[in-house]
């Protein structure tokens, strides 16, 4: 996996108005570098989800991703709460959001799900009280 | 068929058209963005009830053809604003969302 281009973003946590300008820059990116589309959809759609994730729960974290000539690899982390029980976490419909969340939209329980749907590779590691790491990859 | 004939086709309202000759091709509905995330396809038209600025990049990242807010919903104007910055073409319409889906298939999309 030899690496051609990093591209690394501080999540804001406080404005959820704000949240997905990573992804977007991140479509921008690799249009640019003449990603396939159906790429470049599954890439930031599971970037965004994730982005969601870390506002909504965490307070914000880091995101890198870095395109290789094999695959787009997404590293996310953050320092919140983490997941207690990622398997059920897992589960299409299940969430923890608040209803303030819920009532914009978000919080349906399709985040983590989404993220595994539009990705060919997901790890998750998370420690309650200390913090997710997620690493997602879509071949090319 | 290009987003400006199916909205003339409609009357929508348009609130911002940045890429009016888009081709269109299917319709998702649906108001839970999550939802809309996983499940609508690059091209759809996207019919919704939600109208927060959160719209705008769940329609960039899904490569919809166009948002079409249902029920006599009107967004606020950062909203109508970015999405006329993002390449997002936004528009409002009276009907209900079945009334409009109805409509579109009409239309053949």
């Amino acid at each position: 996996m030899s690496e051609t281009v990093r591209l690394y973003f501080d999540v804001d946590g406080e404005d959820f108005t704000s949240a997905g300008q990573a992804s977007v820059q991140v479509k921008k990116s690799l249009r640019q570098l003449g990603i396939p589309p159906e790429i470049i959809r599954k890439v930031s759609i599971a970037m965004y989800e994730g982005e969601i994730n870390m506002v909504i729960h965490a307070g914000g974290g880091k995101a890198e991703v870095l395109i290789c000539e094999d695959c787009i690899e997404i590293h996310l982390w953050d320092s919140g709460p983490g997941i207690a029980n990622i398997e059920q976490a897992m589960q299409e419909g299940f969430s923890t959001a608040p209803d303030a969340i819920r009532s914009l939209g978000f919080g349906a329980g399709m985040g983590l799900p989404n993220m595994k749907r539009y990705t060919d590779e997901m790890k998750i590691e998370s420690e309650p009280g200390k913090g997710t790491d997620i690493t997602m990859r879509v071949y090319l | 068929m290009t987003i400006n004939k199916m909205a003339e086709a409609l009357s929508l309202r348009p609130l911002a058209v940045p890429e009016g000759e888009r081709a269109c091709s299917g319709v998702y509905i649906g108001d839970l963005l999550s939802w809309v995330m996983g499940r609508a396809q690059s091209g759809n038209v996207w019919i919704t009830i939600m109208s927060n600025i959160n719209i705008v990049a769940v329609a960039s990242l899904t490569d919809v053809s166009c948002i079409v807010l249902a029920e006599g919903v009107v967004p606020e104007e950062d909203v109508v604003r970015t999405a006329e910055q993002k390449g997002i073409n936004l528009f409002c319409a009276k009907e209900p969302a079945y009334e409009l889906a109805v409509r579109l298939n009409g239309l053949g999309i």
